[in-house]
């Protein structure tokens, strides 16, 4: 192994430059009997990352529930989960994170953000159908943000519109604790037919290995190893930190993908993320316990002379790792040529588990497939806890501190146009949420996005939640939580829960009070999904979320982003969550609580920052859930919406904008008005129905315990609680439509 | 009646296009490839939305050189009847079979809602089956969908008949304030002189599917039937 580039010398301290332990460097040398050389080192040093090794979180991820009577591909067997959604069909789903790439390059960042998780659904063989995606931001009013926030959004739109997936929901959310650090988490969700799967996986000796789609450059690479001084002084300045996206590209690679999912060509395909071509080859021979021998200098480069560890770890975008059955090279190579796209053979596979790495009849790297890989060689590594002072103040935040108000209109308005409760249609218009013709949310919209699966009776419900502010105020409950809430959305929209996949933002794992975070909510998380038998298909983690607060580092709030898929059996069960009919009858389904607790009122209105967790009850949660479903199958309801960020009147007035109808309400004079009407406490949905279903409603909530209360009529257009003349439904869906562009708008 | 519905390298409308004509309207259709020229004795081609060649360029500039553009043109020429919708739309006007151009929206981003359309001409193929008083809510999805076209230009369209929608508001006002984009006196739509060569923004194809909850777009494909069965 003889060449400039291998004259590296490789000590612990290039290992640390690496980003990898003294004592991983001592453990490399006891797998591969030797030092290993700089091309060596650079392969373990990203496949023993965080991101592909999940090294400091796998310990805790193993404790989730992973199977479930819907399961045909569970987490960690495949690039994404995969849901049997009956009819032959299998729904594929993941979550991402792009957060450092959208810090330094929002759009950039955000829009390979989308390719990536899209590769991970089509690599598998499916089409996506939907994308979701879930934002968060520093406060609005800083320039920075309105940076961010323009390029993020952007670039989502741009490389999702020109792929052509539509976006059927998502979330954006602003707090001083992402100052600096946004969250970028992006979600893809597709269909397929489940006999037609593509396996990540490589065997059978001398059949051929393919890299497709696009030719592999410097882009990335920065992201992954490091600019060392040590290794190319002149050439460090040319490596763009953050990776290009070109969606046409991708859209042509996800044509051939599926063309060649009906073909018997393949025998397995992975998709290049993180640590390109290393990732790939590793992680597909290490399935089966076969070899590689790849030539790395038949890897079509845009640029000329990169050295072998730039080829490896590169994170080019839009590029597949093929293996394809001997003899069937030609059909693999004609579908490319027709879609006007690299397909060149780099290599063959072997016997015997080692990867073995040529340039120019040179072996530059042999490392065992197996030691790299998360289950095989990879570390894995307790991480020590302990709970943060901050958990017991919060839990000391009483409602009597707060004295009630009496402006309550001013407060309504105030939350209406809050950035973090008003309409984001300054964001979504920018996306495409129609193409692909299954968005059957556009004209009816419902808690959850519904795919529509034509030919079917069925539809898929797809949302994803996360009230970091309650994780952060008490982990496992936050966690909780969030399943909670996402499997409220599916259950309103007239679906049932199937499967979630998370996405895990939280702080440095190495700081004991983060990572009694992220143990907390993996806790909570575990309980929700066995509550709801959602079990977890896959996502990813992201540590080491920092923000700058006045000059101390502090981590963002904890965020474990839940993206879940439902299934609605009958399309005619679809619910919406806006009213339909002047004089139907609303009630609040669930149990009035004295809670304003993490509440935006308490939190922006009150600027109280820390407080307990609102109310919440996981047994009465379930029971509301049963019987919502219950009572929308019975085809009791004209609508249905939770009750969440912003409390009951927001919910109420959410409801009232979409057939621009208003209402008349009465508040429970048994619970302080403020607590009522924007207290955020959990397992509350306001339904409406029609004074003809209205006995058999309350006989249905009866039977199955659940409290309600009558909260009053659907009216023509004014908003009217307790008498009091809150406004017309017009006057606030101009408050509510507006409020984020301006803010975005104001220097 | 047979429908071709070309498929360029980025199309991303083609398949939704397809399943209108084929499911839902219950028609003939077979599926073009921008690498072919022939257009497999086809009635009527469509140009389906998307970002033709990935729009690097200009939207649908690449596409217009694509060997099945030379058919589709001397096609168009011979009477044969062509739609182009959204890129479809800049696609026709790049290869000149109708007039005008579409320049980025006035806010230069990416905007993607429901509209409404007045009809302005209903006497063509496209649109005789739309009531006269109707408004069509449809949605459009595009960044660069501002037509514009100059004085001459703008007249011999009034003078012709050639303005096939106004973007207005649901009650049909037609003004700014409904112009979701900054086009030129709101226009969504035109035809060629010959009015057999039709061009819009927006989406008919996503509003033809009860599933859907919106069939307005319906009617457009609707009057491509009435007028060729009668």
């Amino acid at each position: 192994m003889e060449s400039a580039t291998h004259q590296i010398e490789t000590t612990v301290e290039t290992a640390k430059d690496l980003g990898l332990l003294p004592e991983e460097f001592e453990k490399i040398k006891d797998i591969l009997g030797r030092t290993p050389n700089f091309n060596e080192l650079s392969i373990y040093s990203v496949m023993w990352s965080e991101h592909c090794s999940y090294k400091n979180s796998i310990k805790w991820l193993k404790t989730l529930p992973k199977d479930g009577p819907h399961m045909l591909v569970k987490a960690g067997e495949e690039n994404a989960g995969l849901v049997d959604i009956g009819d032959g069909l299998g729904c594929a789903f993941k979550i991402e994170s792009h957060n450092h790439p959208s810090a330094l390059e929002p759009y950039q960042g955000a829009a390979t953000g989308v390719g990536g998780i899209n590769r991970d659904i089509f690599t598998m063989g499916a089409r996506p159908v939907a994308q979701l995606n879930s934002l968060r931001f520093g406060p609005i009013e800083n320039a920075r943000t309105k940076w961010l926030i323009k390029g993020v959004v952007k670039g989502i739109g741009d490389y999702g519109n020109a792929f052509g997936i539509p976006v059927l929901g998502g979330e954006v959310f602003f707090d001083e604790c992402y100052n600096g650090n946004p969250l970028v988490n992006a979600m893809s969700v597709g269909i397929m037919d489940s006999k037609k799967i593509i396996s990540a996986t490589a065997h059978g000796k001398g059949n051929p290995v393919y890299i497709v789609g696009s030719a592999t450059g410097k882009d990335g690479i920065a992201g992954a190893a490091f600019a060392s001084k040590d290794l190319s002084e002149a050439s460090a300045e040319d490596i763009p930190a953050v990776q290009v996206g070109d969606p046409f590209q991708e859209k042509l690679l996800l044509e051939a993908t599926l063309e060649l999912a009906n073909t018997d060509a393949i025998v397995g395909m992975q998709d290049m993320g993180a640590a390109g071509i290393t990732c790939s080859t590793s992680e597909m021979s290490a399935k089966t316990g076969c070899g590689m021998d790849i030539y790395l200098d038949k890897v079509p480069t845009r640029q000329e002379g990169m050295l072998p560890w730039e080829i490896l770890l590169s994170e080019s975008q839009e590029r597949m790792l093929v293996v394809a059955h001997k003899g069937k090279e030609k059909i693999v190579e004609d579908i490319f040529e027709k879609w006007d796209l690299h397909a060149v053979q780099i290599g063959e596979v072997t016997d015997g588990g080692i990867l073995n790495y040529y340039m120019n009849g040179e072996l530059v790297a042999q490392v065992p497939g197996e030691s790299l890989v998360l289950g095989g060689g990879a570390p894995v590594y307790e991480r020590e806890y302990k709970e943060p002072s901050y958990f017991a103040k919060a839990n000391e935040f009483k409602i009597e501190q707060i004295q009630e108000p009496t402006n309550y209109k001013e407060i309504a308005d105030f939350l209406t146009t809050h950035p973090n409760i008003a309409s984001k249609k300054w964001v979504t218009e920018q996306y495409d949420s129609m193409v692909g013709t299954i968005n059957m949310s556009t004209n009816n919209p419902s808690d959850a996005g519904i795919v529509n699966i034509k030919h079917s009776e069925k539809a898929i419900a797809v949302t994803v939640d996360c009230n970091a502010r309650y994780v952060h105020a008490n982990p496992e409950e936050g966690c909780a939580i969030a399943v909670s809430e996402a499997a409220r959305n599916i259950v309103c929209s007239g679906g049932t829960p199937s499967a979630i996949t998370n996405c895990l933002n939280f702080g440095n794992p190495y700081n004991p009070e983060v990572y009694w975070q992220f143990v907390g909510a993996i806790n909570g998380m575990r309980k929700a999904c066995e509550k709801f038998k959602t079990p977890v298909t896959g996502g990813n983690v992201s540590f080491y979320n920092q923000t700058k607060v006045g000059d101390k580092e502090e981590a963002v709030f904890p965020t474990p982003t839940i993206g879940m898929i439902g299934i609605v059996e009958n399309k005619a069960n679809i619910t919406g969550l806006g009213f339909k009919k002047e004089n139907d009858i609303i009630y609040l389904i669930g149990k009035s609580v004295n809670d304003i607790n993490c509440s935006e009122y308490l939190y922006s209105y009150h600027k109280v920052k820390l407080s307990g967790t609102p109310y919440f009850n996981i047994e009465e949660e379930y029971q509301l859930q049963y019987t919502i479903s219950e009572a929308i199958k019975s085809k009791l309801l004209q609508s249905a919406h939770d009750c969440a960020d912003g409390g009951l009147y927001i919910t109420l007035l959410e409801s009232s904008l979409v057939n621009n109808l208003g209402f008349s309400i009465t508040s429970d004079s048994s619970i302080r008005k403020d607590a009522f009407l924007f207290g955020e406490a959990q397992s509350r949905v306001v339904v409406s129905v029609s004074p003809k279903n209205e006995q058999q409603l309350l006989d249905l909530l009866s039977k199955n315990n659940v409290l309600n209360y009558k909260l009053g009529v659907v009216s023509e257009n004014d908003i009217i609680i307790d008498n009091e003349n809150f406004g017309s439904v017009s006057s606030k869906k101009q408050l509510f439509d507006t409020s984020l562009e301006s803010y975005i708008n104001k220097n | 009646m047979k429908f071709g519905v070309i498929t360029f390298p980025g199309s991303n409308c083609n398949q939704d296009m397809i399943y209108v004509l084929r499911e839902i309207m219950n028609q003939e259709v077979v599926e073009l490839w921008h690498k072919d020229s022939d257009l497999k004795g086809v009635d009527f081609v469509v140009l389906p939305g998307g970002f033709s060649y990935g729009d690097y360029l200009r939207s649908g500039a690449i596409a217009r050189f694509s060997p099945i553009m030379e058919s589709v043109v001397s096609f168009a020429k011979k009477g044969g009847y062509v739609m182009g919708i959204c890129n479809g739309f800049q696609i026709l006007c790049e290869a000149g079979l109708v007039p005008g151009t579409l320049l980025h929206n006035n806010n230069q981003k990416f905007i993607c809602k429901n509209v409404f359309l007045k009809t302005v001409n209903n006497n063509t193929l496209v649109t005789n089956k739309i009531p006269t008083e109707k408004i069509l809510k449809i949605p459009i999805a595009h960044g660069e969908g501002r037509y514009f076209i100059g004085n001459d230009g703008l007249k011999s369209l009034h003078d012709n008949n050639q303005i096939l929608f106004n973007y207005c508001s649901e009650s049909g006002t037609v003004s700014d304030e409904f112009n979701p984009n900054g086009s030129l006196e709101n226009i969504a739509g035109v035809c060629n002189l010959q009015k057999n060569v039709f061009g819009m923004m927006p989406h008919p194809e996503r509003a033809a599917d009860t599933e859907l909850g919106n069939t307005d777009g319906k009617l457009l494909f609707e009057s491509i039937l009435n007028n060729v069965l009668a």
